[in-house]
This record gives C-alpha cells, structure tokens and sequence, in this order.
C-alpha cells in the first residue's frame, strides 16, 4: 500500500477522466495466480434476485471482448440456509482466486453471507463510486465523489443478545485499529486518485466513545497526510445529507458558515464507520440515478471482492429481464482494473457509457423501456 | 403536494393531515388559569434561540393566543458531580406538561451529555415527531416532499451506553426493549389513525441486526393487530433512504416509524429535500403528560445541534446571533403542532396561513430563503396577516 505516498508535487496533475470511473487501489503485492496463458481465475457469485441476470450480462460482455477471466461460479443464496457447505466452498475458491465478483444475498434465518465473508477474509473497505453520468440528467448533476466504508466492525459485528425478555443489546463494536486502517486506506485512495479532500462522517456528539475514537483516529491519520496537499474535515452524519439536496440552492452565507456546500466539490472522498456507509451509499446512489450504475468495489488485505455500489436485490423485478446491470458490469471493470488489465476494463467501460449517453438503449430505472439483454447487446455492439 | 399543506381540516376525522394529533397515549390536560391561559414553559435555548423566541411570542401575541409564557433557562448546573438541568426548569415543565425549545448546542466528542438527550430522558419524551411538507415559494429539486416520521427517542444507539473495554477498543450498546418499541408503534399507530395517512411503514434493518432490529419489528407487527383500519408494512433503511431521495412522493400516504439513530438521519434527510432544518418542525412526545416541542433549526438558526465542532458553532453563534437575521420558521411551525396537541386548533390554522402566505409571497423573507428580511421584518409581516 501507498503509505508513504508521494509528495504532492510528484503526483500527477491529470484530472480524473470524465467517462469512466477509474479507480485506482493499492493492488495485490503478489500478482494473483493465473493459469497458463494468463488467465485468471475469479469467483463468480451471482447471488440472488436479479444477480443472476445482470451477471449473465457482464459473463456475455467478458467472453465478447476475451477478457483473460474464468469464472468459478457458485450459486450461494441468502434465501436458505441449507447453502452453508456451498458457502464454505465458495470461500475457499476466493481464497484461492483472491478476487470475486459478487451482486447482494440478502439473508434470512442465518448469519448474512455478505458480512460473514467480509468478516472471514477480512475485506475491511467498501468503495462506491457516486458520479453524475454523461447523458443521463437527475435532479443533481456534478456529484462525483467515493464513499468509503468501514466493513467489518461497527453495527455489524454480530453481536446480540436478549439480556432479560424484552431487553435486545446488540453491540457496535469500534477499535483504533480499525479505523486507523479505514482513514489510511481513504487518504491513500484520495492520493492515487487524484481526489483533494477526505471527509469524516460520524456521530460522536452522541456516540462520544465509539464514534469519538473513529474521528479522533481520523483526525491523527490526517496529520501524517496534510503534507501531501489533501484536505481534511468532518461532519455528523445527519448534517451530511442536508448537503446533496442543498447542492442546487443558492449559496447564501448560512450554508457557508455551516461547512456544508462551498461547491459541489465540497464532498470528494467520504469515510465512515460501517452503518452510515451503508445509508450514504444509498442517498449518493439515489443523487446520481439509482442502483442499477452505482459501482463498487470491496477491498481487503489480501482479496477483493466486487459487486454494485448499493447492495440491492430487487426481489421484485427478479426473473423478468428488466434490470440495470450498468453497476454489475462497471463493478467487474474494476476487477479488471484491479487485475491490471486496464484495456479491457477501459474498452468496456467506454463502451458501457457511451450506449448511456447516445439514450436509445436504456432499461426502465433510467427511463427506457429496453430489457437487460437489449442493454447487453448494446454494450456489446458498440464494442 | 396537497394544496394546503399545513392545514388539514384540523377536527374532522377525514383531515389530511395536520402536526402531532394528540393520540391517546398523550392527550393534553391542561388547565386555563384566572385570566384564561394556559401556561407554557418555553426554553428559549442557545446562539440564535432568543431571538427567534421573542418572534414566536410577538406572533401569538398578536394572534391572541390565550398562552402565558413561562421562560426558564437549561444551562446545566453540577448537582453531585453530575451536569444536570436546574430544577427550576424540570418543575416548571412537569407542571405546565408543555413546553417550547429553542434550539440547544450538543458539544462534540467529550464533555457533558448532551442537552437535548437529557431533556429527553428526564421527561421521558419517548416519539419524536417530524412532518416534512415542501413549502411552496421556496424552490429546492424537490417539490413534492409530505413525509411524516416517528422516532423512538429514548434508546437504541443513543442509549448513551458505552465504555472502553481495552486501550482502542470500544463497545457501544444499542438497546431495543419492548416496552420502548410497542409504545412508539402504537403512537404511530394512533397518529395514523387520527392524521388520516392510513398506513404505517416501519423502517429497520433487521437483515444485519436480527436481534435488536427484530425485536423492535416484532412490536410494530403486534401493535398493528390492533389497528385494523391502517395498513402495515415494513421496509430496509436502505431501501427508504434510496426511494425518498430518487422520488419522495410516495411516501406520503404514510408515517413511518423507527429506532432513534435511523430516525435521526432520516428526518434529517427529508428536512434536507424540502431546504433545510430552518423550515422544519419538530415535536417529542411523552406517555404521561409532558409533550415539549422544540425547534430544530439549523439552516438559518440554529444549527446548533448539528454544527460539526465546537468552534464551529461559536462561529455560527457570533455571526448569527444578535444580528436579527434567523428564521423563526421551524420554531414557528413547530409551536403550530404544540397548539394543535393543546386542542387550540383555530388559533394553529390562521398563524400558519399567515407564515406560510408571507413565504410563499417572497416579500419578506429571511436571508437563508433567498431574501433579505430581518427578523423583525418577517415576523411584523405575518403579525400584518394576521390582522
């Protein structure tokens, strides 16, 4: 990882490029295992509800371009719990393949398979990419900025009990450790990406232990960065979301005085424990269209795991060729990226915007009447 | 968005929709004095709070209020190593059972408890209500906002339960009990009875904490039994979050109830869609007989609760306060829904249709809504209404 980072003179001035959401991490030290020929091996969950259908669509897209990528496929589900041998062996193939690329289980009865396997290997931050798309107006346009989330402690660390009949603690368990980590792995992707200012989104004026450990963790991590040029505040999660819809009003000094909104820009790379990212993903999602082409990724020490950015499963369109699998596929060219195999992943990415922005082909959350496969061929035409 | 937003035909059983419906759980019983008031305490809070209570009280004023203001202070004082508020201010409340606030700073990261939780605990102001309606004559991207919000108030991630275990670790206790959740589900339930929004939508996030999340769903299940005429479901945090911002306008047909941390950040999100805390009202509720409405303003007023740290709010207090420039909207507003729960519905409905007139004129308006009104501007402009 790029801890001792660059000065900020030898960073490149190049402004992130406007069509892709490139997203540059501290990639594997160790290049993962390929099979002859260069081919990697990555696992493959498709998950449930629309999983299926919107991995067919990034399966259809990869064999197009010959992307060097074998699937190891596993049909672990949320839905029962008679999965959990399945699941085992699903993470063995990721520990074997240290990469994944997987849509939402939801989890019913049991533990959730999407934290247990965060929790198992370790794949401490999730980054969802919220960028207004070219051609695809909302009610906001300039949103460009990453969520960055903590993954695996906090509110979902698992641990509840009834103390008395009518009595559930469930504890949020917070560690110095963990946030230092989380705060490095922020300022280190605001370095490489070029980005200017890292936020911290907490709730320390209630949660003044917990959450004060995560902000004062933070604020200390900011020091060692404030000599590479990036910026640092923080801000109360619900203060937070005065902002996106703020973004259009008229900047009249209360909204100055509050730190809100200077510009758009005010919000670059936010970070935060794992319950708030959870929401902040959702209302950044929101802003710029919808789940269906809010990307993510989930990075670990040593696996990565790729999935859309608002981890939904859309039970409700499920089986009827209608999803949005723009997040599904930009997730997997993050995998590529992540591989290092930038071609392909640029190649697709383009293509992946460029049938966006034209609007004749688009599915019914953006507007259009065109059916998963439709966007597919799209995608694949224009490659 | 309903043509009169605020209004609602306030007693009859088909109203729209009006703020805190005095459910049963906390109807009021307050009695006239000799000259025929009732008397409420009104704690006018912090940076710009004094400011904006005296408009408050210039209004009722000239609407002929039948209210005598009872003004008392909560700057905390130690009591046997405790920070706790003065007792002056604990008596005067539990006698008059409502009270108005202005808004109180929370310090970040240390000191003591904040304010705002004490008062809640003290008086155990269970539900936090928070109508958000667009306002017409201020434009945001949203036009169409009508949420109504309950949320459990005293415990959950707020429980204040947390301590150090070793060196950099920290556990904080999220408490769900079921006394605590089946009495904020049957206010919502009973709110939606009496609002007239006939469905009930419990927000959670039981697919992580099965447990606490659970429990709580649970209660609003058991609950709703009991009320056959208003429909229940249930959906993720995540889902609620994504669905307000992409297109608000489902939302309302409903109330929708929650634990306290998610009903924070949500209601906050909504005031966010319609401008800002400055235009949004806010009332807690309690079982036995105190209700206290609050205004929770931070946009143009107070953002006292929300300022991100403490020199930050100085700031914000010296450039705000004193200057005459706040917005006495939310504090306004939110003293409509405590006059509602008084049963002075009369007096509610004309103050509103003189504020929100006077917004959606845009003559006098304050700074924080695009215009260049005083205080005192705003306020003589809706007392000139109310003539």
């Amino acid at each position: 990882m790029l801890r001792a980072g660059l000065s900020a003179a030898a960073r490149p001035t190049l402004s992130r490029p406007a069509t892709t959401l490139a997203a540059d991490f501290a990639k594997v030290t160790k290049r993962p295992t390929t099979k002859y020929g260069g081919v990697y091996t990555v696992t493959l969950i498709p998950g449930d509800g629309i999983g299926a259908e919107i991995t067919d669509s990034v399966k259809e897209i990869f064999e197009h371009v010959n992307a060097p990528i074998e699937w190891e496929q596993y049909d672990v589900s949320g839905m029962s719990s008679s999965g959990e041998a399945l699941f085992k062996q699903a993470m063995d193939s990721l520990k074997r393949n240290r990469g994944s690329c997987s849509p939402r289980s939801p989890s019913r009865g049991h533990i959730s398979w999407n934290v247990a396997m965060r929790q198992q290997l370790d794949i401490y931050a999730s980054v969802v990419l919220c960028k207004s798309l070219p051609g695809f107006p909302t009610r906001h346009s300039n949103v460009d900025f990453a969520i960055i989330r903590e993954n695996t402690e906090g509110e979902y660390s698992g641990l509840e009990h009834q103390s008395y009949p009518g009595v559930v603690e469930s504890l949020k368990v917070s560690t110095r450790a963990k946030a230092e980590r989380i705060s490095r792995f922020a300022f280190d992707f605001a370095l490489k990406n070029n980005r200017k200012k890292v936020t911290c989104v907490h709730k320390a004026n209630i949660m003044k232990l917990g959450d004060g450990l995560f902000l004062n963790t933070f604020r200390r991590v900011a020091e060692e960065y404030k000599s590479h040029g990036i910026e640092f505040n923080d801000m109360i999660v619900d203060n937070t979301f005065v902002l996106p819809s703020a973004l259009k009003f008229r900047l009249t000094p209360q909204f100055r005085s509050m730190q809100l909104v200077a510009k758009p820009g005010q919000f670059d790379v936010m970070v935060m424990p794992n319950l708030y990212g959870a929401i902040v993903s959702n209302i950044g999602a929101a802003l710029v269209g919808g789940p269906g082409i809010v990307p993510g990724c989930n990075i670990g020490s040593e696996y990565a795991l790729f999935e859309p950015g608002c981890r939904h499963v859309a039970s409700d369109i499920m089986g009827t060729n209608r999803a949005n699998p723009t997040a599904m596929i930009l997730s997997a060219t993050m995998l590529l990226r992540h591989l290092g195999l930038d071609p392909v992943a640029n190649q697709i990415a383009t293509a992946t915007f460029d049938v966006i922005n034209s609007g004749k082909v688009r599915t019914a959350d953006m507007g259009g009447s065109a059916t998963t496969s439709d966007f597919t061929s799209a995608i694949i035409k224009s490659l | 968005m309903l043509s009169r937003p605020f209004a609602g035909i306030a007693r009859a059983p088909t109203a729209f929709r009006r703020y805190a419906s005095a459910a049963s759980t906390a109807a009021f019983a307050g009695k006239k004095d000799s000259n025929g008031n009732y008397t409420v305490t009104l704690i006018p809070g912090d940076g710009i709070g004094p400011e904006i209570s005296q408009s408050i009280k210039d209004i009722y004023t000239a609407a002929a209020v039948p209210i005598q203001w009872e003004e008392v202070s909560v700057t905390p004082i130690l009591k046997g190593g405790k920070t706790v508020i003065p007792d002056a201010a604990i008596n005067s409340v539990k006698k008059n059972t409502v009270a108005l606030k202005g808004p109180l700073a929370t310090p970040i990261g240390k000191g003591h408890v904040s304010l705002n939780l004490t008062l809640r605990r003290t008086f155990n102001l269970f539900a936090n209500v928070r109508p958000c309606v667009s306002i017409q004559g201020f434009k945001t991207p949203y036009d169409d906002v009508n949420t109504v919000l309950i949320r459990e108030n005293t415990e959950g991630e707020y429980s204040g339960i947390e301590h150090e275990i070793v060196d950099g670790v920290v556990q904080s206790i999220k408490l769900i009990t079921w006394e605590a959740s089946e009495r904020v589900a049957r206010y919502a339930f009973n709110y939606a009875e009496t609002s007239g929004r006939k469905r009930v939508t419990a927000v959670h996030k039981a697919n992580i904490m099965k447990m606490s999340d659970g429990m709580f769903l649970s209660a609003c299940r058991e609950v709703s039994k009991e009320f056959p005429g208003v429909s229940y479901d249930e959906d993720l945090l995540d889902r609620v979050c994504l669905q307000i911002v992409q297109n608000p306008k489902p939302f309302s047909d409903r109330v929708m109830v929650m634990p306290n941390l998610y009903g924070d950040i949500l209601s906050d999100m909504c005031a966010g869609l319609i401008g800002g805390l400055g235009l949004t009202p806010s009332g807690n509720i309690g079982r036995v007989r105190c209700v206290h409405f609050r205004g929770r303003s931070r946009l143009s007023s107070g953002h006292c609760r929300h300022v991100t740290t403490s020199i930050n709010f100085r700031r914000c207090a010296d450039s705000r306060a004193g200057k005459g420039l706040a917005n006495p909207t939310a504090l306004l507003l939110s003293s409509l829904m405590m006059l509602r729960h008084m049963n002075l519905f009369d007096h509610a409905e004309k103050i509103e249709k003189a504020a929100l007139t006077t917004i959606a004129e845009g003559k006098f308006i304050t700074g924080d809504l695009g215009g260049k009104a005083s205080t005192t501007e705003y306020t003589n402009a809706i007392i000139e209404k109310l003539k």
